[in-house]
């Protein structure tokens, strides 16, 4: 059920890490920590969000990918990408272009990941429609807001959506489809462009599965420039609309925000941004939220089209998409000849098991030895300052608090209390120093007129 | 550990916060969910009590090993009849209270349905007490 060990895309170059503490106060999930002048995750608190990442000044952060050279070892070899990706291309590319220049790539087939999206509307539609199905049905679409329920409101576990996102559909209809042309499955590689750091984690270990279906996930970033090179250097344009005979406006628009919502339930909602949605788990839980039948729930502003690897301005890629979505027919209009292969088989490959929680902030399960943490943490309080300054490598003051009863940070990490000791004759001003080189690296207080991490850099 | 909390009468924009906060503190001392949820809907309940009825008033939670109490004591016009106010629909709030979707006369009920003690002391003119007990499985 827990399917298989958890995997992170998100990863730091130390060589880059100048420690500015930008991702440490970004991340929602206060999973950072800066250790010896470098940045250094929790890999239990961090859920993917990316924040981190967008906030960083130096870049140092990275997603790790698959090599694009992999597709090779298949003869079928399919791109699986989530719609959002056209939406960032200049107005002035046609789908066409992009088609086109992705099978100059070396893909064999192309396709977008939300189609036949009918399947999986009807899909969440009959769960919802069970007699037994807790309410408001939280969307398990965006992996970041699953893994964030899982760690830190195990009790909102029983509300997530028990089936599978768009990539997952489209990589078994892939496989219906070509086993249909005569492949054999060996022969069918299957590679899933991300848009985000979640995604991948969630292609490469899935909640709720056993085994990942996919073969390599290539990161969007990256295939926006092969894409564009191809395109610039006058790369074909070939009709490719079979390829997409399937898509339908409300495939087109299932990323965005109220993509999902708009389709379910006499009342749904719709949140999205990391620090809205953390608001709003905090008021479910507290049962404050009533008769909501439905919430799609997402990492980034503008959901997907706000998505970490992805190149254009996630307003115009909203713009761009919603004029998209126009052209393409409804959902519900696609008929079982379209589809091409056995319905009954996908539906049944959309159920994902019960998903469990895995709380990550508890003070460990002795409920004496928790209490008294949480004593000693209040206590501890009462010494810091409350400026949450981050001096100190936590994100704020209560963090620091509750690194030091884990045995992981100490009093005398706080600059302030340092600072004060200094005064009374309690440390002396060396050792205080050399504390503050220990935490900071030691040519951290050189003189450097080219510091990075300046006001909005990173924004 | 003893949390405190101020509640200043008619402020219902910061109704819940004693309650959240205190659901926090819960969660990380790992007590089960369904517990939680019960500590936090009756302590919402009583600072609702105390925002819409009374003139001011004060929460203070008491957490050990094995329970928790929460103390919630006001200056505002007290409880002449404590069995009918316990009584589902018996409500006195104004029609102003009314309007913000609050005072339906569900608060006390609701409170004794999700505490494992209740106890209530209230003069007339003066103000209300509010005790109540949960103990953790």
């Amino acid at each position: 059920m827990s399917g298989l060990p958890k995997y992170h895309a998100l990863k730091i170059d130390e060589a880059k890490c100048i420690g500015c503490t930008h991702c440490m106060k970004s991340c929602p999930t206060e999973a950072i920590r800066v250790i010896n002048g470098k940045a250094v995750i929790d890999h239990e608190r961090c859920v993917d969000c990316g924040y981190c990442h967008r906030s960083c000044p130096t870049n140092a952060f990275y997603i790790e990918q698959d090599d694009i050279q992999k597709i090779r070892n298949f003869k079928y070899r399919v791109v699986l990408f989530p719609s959002v990706m056209i939406g960032q291309f200049p107005e002035k590319i046609s789908e066409n272009q992009i088609y086109s220049s992705l099978l100059k790539i070396g893909f064999t087939h192309v396709f977008e990941i939300e189609q036949p999206i009918k399947l999986l509307i009807n899909s969440i539609k009959e769960y919802l429609a069970a007699q037994d199905t807790p309410k408001p049905v939280i969307s398990t679409f965006c992996p970041s807001v699953v893994r964030l329920i899982q760690n830190r409101y195990p009790a909102l576990t029983e509300n997530l959506l028990l089936r599978k996102a768009p990539h997952d559909l489209a990589a078994h209809y892939a496989i219906e489809r070509l086993k249909k042309e005569g492949a054999g499955e060996d022969e069918i590689g299957l590679f899933y462009v991300t848009p985000c750091s979640a995604k991948i984690a969630s292609v490469k270990s899935p909640v709720g599965e056993k085994e990942s279906i996919v073969d390599g996930v290539i990161n969007m970033n990256e295939l926006y420039n092969r894409v564009m090179k191809i395109i610039e250097e006058g790369g074909p344009e070939e009709d490719t609309s079979s390829q997409r005979e399937n898509l339908t406006r409300d495939g087109v628009l299932w990323s965005l925000t109220r993509g999902e919502a708009c389709h379910f339930g006499s009342r749904s909602m719709a949140v999205d941004g990391m620090h809205n949605v953390i608001r709003f788990l905090e008021r479910l839980e507290d049962d404050q939220v009533h008769g909501i039948d439905f919430l799609e729930m997402r990492a980034c502003d503008q959901s997907c089209a706000g998505g970490i690897l992805l190149t254009g301005n996630r307003f115009m890629t909203v713009e761009r998409l919603e004029r998209r979505a126009k052209r393409y027919p409804a959902a519900q209009s696609i008929n079982k000849n379209q589809i091409r292969v056995d319905t009954a088989v996908l539906q049944k490959k959309l159920i994902i098991e019960r998903i469990n929680p895995k709380p990550v902030y508890i003070f460990g399960s002795d409920r004496t030895r928790a209490m008294d943490k949480m004593n000693k943490v209040q206590r501890i309080i009462c010494f810091l300052p409350g400026i949450d300054c981050g001096a100190c490598g936590a994100p704020n003051c209560h963090a620091l608090a509750e690194d030091m009863v884990n045995g992981k940070a100490k009093m005398s990490d706080c600059v302030f209390l340092q600072q004060m000791w200094e005064d009374e004759g309690k440390i002396q001003t060396g050792k205080a120093y050399r504390n503050l080189e220990k935490k900071w690296g030691i040519d951290r207080f050189k003189a450097d007129c080219n510091k990075r991490g300046r006001r909005n850099e990173g924004f | 550990m003893t949390l405190t909390y101020d509640i200043v009468g008619g402020d219902f924009t910061r109704a819940g916060h004693p309650s959240s906060e205190v659901k926090k503190v819960l969660k990380q001392l790992g007590i089960d969910a369904r517990t939680i949820k019960s500590i936090v809907i009756a302590l919402y309940e009583a600072e609702v009590n105390v925002v819409a009825h009374a003139y001011r008033g004060k929460a203070t939670i008491m957490i050990d090993d094995t329970k928790i109490t929460m103390l919630l004591e006001d200056e505002g016009p007290g409880i002449p009849d404590i069995n009918l106010a316990m009584q589902e629909g018996y409500s006195t709030a104004s029609k102003e209270v009314r309007d913000m979707g609050f005072g339906a006369g569900m608060g006390l009920p609701n409170i004794k349905k999700n505490t494992d003690e209740l106890l209530i002391e209230s003069e007339v003119g003066k103000g209300t007490t509010v005790k109540m007990v949960n103990f953790f499985k």
